[in-house]
């Protein structure tokens, strides 16, 4: 078989130029995390945190989400994310602001008022209403970012490629994932470039406001035009070859994941045939 | 052995007007053919079509052959053509999967692809690393990366395929005067390393000049100029194509323009 110009003759210099005497994955490929949670499966990671979510909304009242913030609280403490949470938790108050104004002040059928000033009158009713649905919405937010933030994404990518997914399925679901940090770092630079040609981003919120049109524009066709050069950069690395890919991380998936993994969806089916079968709420 | 490019041209999908062509060329292995032309020349379009990525991807019409290694280039796969002619864009950041968490996989993602045996991969990326001389950047994460290092990575993924040739489209354009060098540096460890043969598209000439054996010069889709690296480069006609030659040469016109004893030393040394 003819020898590719690119592939080294034996023992010629050129056959390893830099080549380790040990040609074994090196540790940070093969690197394993430490502690119980962050060890899981990410498979049982994910069945977890969908029965969080669950619970959170199937369960009415303030059982549901009161006791997987407890779960969560537990397991954030133990595997030292807390501080990520707090971060995401942070990132949601925008949206839980709103929704504590929209129900305190016109909650549908709400007549119990805490205090009237003109045509203002928040009610009990829609507080209450309110922080039951922000809560919620909290506790979803953290039971999905607590598997992200304990998962590495090419765990999750190599789990979801062992488990037969293709790869260009494992691909899109690792680009939808890694899109977010990638888009935050084209606004910084689309950000930089407007600046120095006298856009201003700082200021008041209107400022602010205004300035958001001639950055969305170039980071949406920004991103169209990506996707030609994207398409033939992966075509120029064998993304299309037939086959399976070759998996050098494999995460591991023991008999406790596994264990886990029944008893979340055996819990997740429990949760939704008793909502179903009106025995809560 | 060779990739052959004969009476090439190219219309690209919805335009009528002629973007390449008719371009005769032809690269054997271990030679490095350079580049260069102006904006809208067809530099870019020359890759496409060389790399069977136009229209094999993105569409267009197409006449003339592409052989490689006589095989033609339109009986090939994507996947199958992508282990003949490796295909480097301008921008590492489109290039990077960005779903990678080391440079080590980042490189490792096209043998992969290639369902190769594990042990082969790993063999493939140590040597492709080490082809370019950035062993060092394996445990890195390839989005944290400076312009010219990403660009070796996107470099080192394309090798470690192991095409017979290389197609590099401006690798340097983005890239500082250090970036620049680094990747220069690269090229020059790579052709040497690896006798592959290389079609380099370049707008600084002093990268050519350092780098190609042979140069085209390419004007409105068609080959303009064409012959020795240094033939070219000391063409007064390489200004009427857009093309700015090499700052040794310009100095050197500088210097016999002014009168100076421009002697066989100082020319040898200015190369």
């Amino acid at each position: 078989m003819e020898r590719s110009p690119l592939v080294p003759d034996p023992g010629s210099a050129a056959s390893s130029p830099g080549l380790p005497r040990n040609l074994g994955l090196p540790e940070y490929v093969t690197r394993r995390p430490s502690g119980f949670y962050r060890t899981l499966n990410p498979a049982t990671k994910l069945a977890i945190a969908a029965l969080e979510v669950v619970t959170v909304f199937l369960v009415p009242g303030w059982l549901g989400p009161i006791a997987v913030l407890l779960v969560l609280a537990v397991v954030a403490a133990a595997s030292h994310t807390m501080r990520a949470l707090a971060v995401i938790g942070l990132a949601a108050s925008p949206l839980v602001i709103s929704i504590m104004v929209v129900n305190l002040f016109i909650l549908p059928g709400a007549v119990d008022p805490i205090f009237r000033a003109g045509p203002i009158a928040p009610t009990w009713s829609g507080l209450w209403f309110g922080l039951l649905t922000s809560t919620r919405l909290l506790v979803f937010s953290s039971a999905v970012a607590l598997a992200y933030v304990t998962t590495p994404v090419d765990d999750l990518l190599a789990d979801m490629s062992r488990r037969g997914l293709g790869r260009r399925g494992v691909f899109v679901v690792g680009a939808a994932v890694q899109m977010v940090p990638r888009t935050i770092e084209r606004v910084g630079e689309i950000m930089d470039a407007q600046r120095a040609r006298g856009m201003d981003t700082e200021g008041r919120i209107w400022r602010r406001a205004r300035a958001i049109v001639p950055l969305a524009a170039p980071v949406v066709f920004g991103a169209l035009t990506e996707v030609e050069e994207r398409t033939m950069a992966l075509e120029a690395r064998a993304f299309t070859a037939p086959g399976r890919q070759t998996q050098l991380r494999v995460p591991a998936d023991r008999s406790r994941d596994r264990a886990l993994r029944w008893a979340a969806l055996l819990a997740l089916a429990g949760v939704v045939v008793l909502r179903l079968s009106g025995r809560v709420g | 052995m060779s990739l052959d490019l004969a009476a090439v041209r190219y219309r690209y999908a919805g335009s009528s007007s002629v973007a390449l062509g008719p371009v005769d060329l032809r690269v054997e292995p271990g030679m490095v053919v350079g580049v260069a032309g102006a904006n809208e020349s067809g530099k870019t379009t020359l890759c496409l079509v060389a790399a069977g990525m136009a229209p094999g991807v993105i569409g267009g019409r197409i006449e003339g052959s592409i052989v490689v290694d006589g095989v033609d280039a339109a009986t090939l796969r994507p996947h199958e053509l992508a282990q003949r002619c490796g295909l480097l864009f301008q921008r590492a950041a489109t290039q990077l999967t960005h779903t990678t968490a080391t440079v080590f996989e980042e490189v490792a993602f096209g043998p992969c692809n290639l369902s190769l045996a594990a042990d082969e991969v790993v063999e493939r990326v140590w040597w492709a690393l080490g082809a370019l001389g950035i062993e060092a950047l394996a445990p890195r994460e390839p989005t944290r990366l400076s312009g010219g290092q990403g660009q070796l990575v996107a470099l080192a993924s394309v090798l470690a395929l192991r095409p017979k040739y290389l197609i590099l489209d401006e690798p340097t354009s983005e890239l500082d005067p250090a970036g620049t060098a680094l990747v220069a540096d690269a090229l020059v460890r790579a052709a040497r390393e690896t006798g592959a043969g290389i079609l380099l598209v370049e707008h600084k000439t002093d990268v050519l000049a350092r780098i190609a054996d042979e140069m085209v010069v390419l004007d409105r889709g068609s080959v303009a100029m064409r012959g020795p690296v240094a033939d070219i480069l000391g063409d007064v006609r390489l200004a009427d194509l857009g093309v700015e030659a090499p700052a040794k040469v310009r100095l050197a016109r500088d210097l016999q323009a002014a009168g100076a004893d421009f002697t066989a030393e100082l020319a040898s040394a200015l190369g």
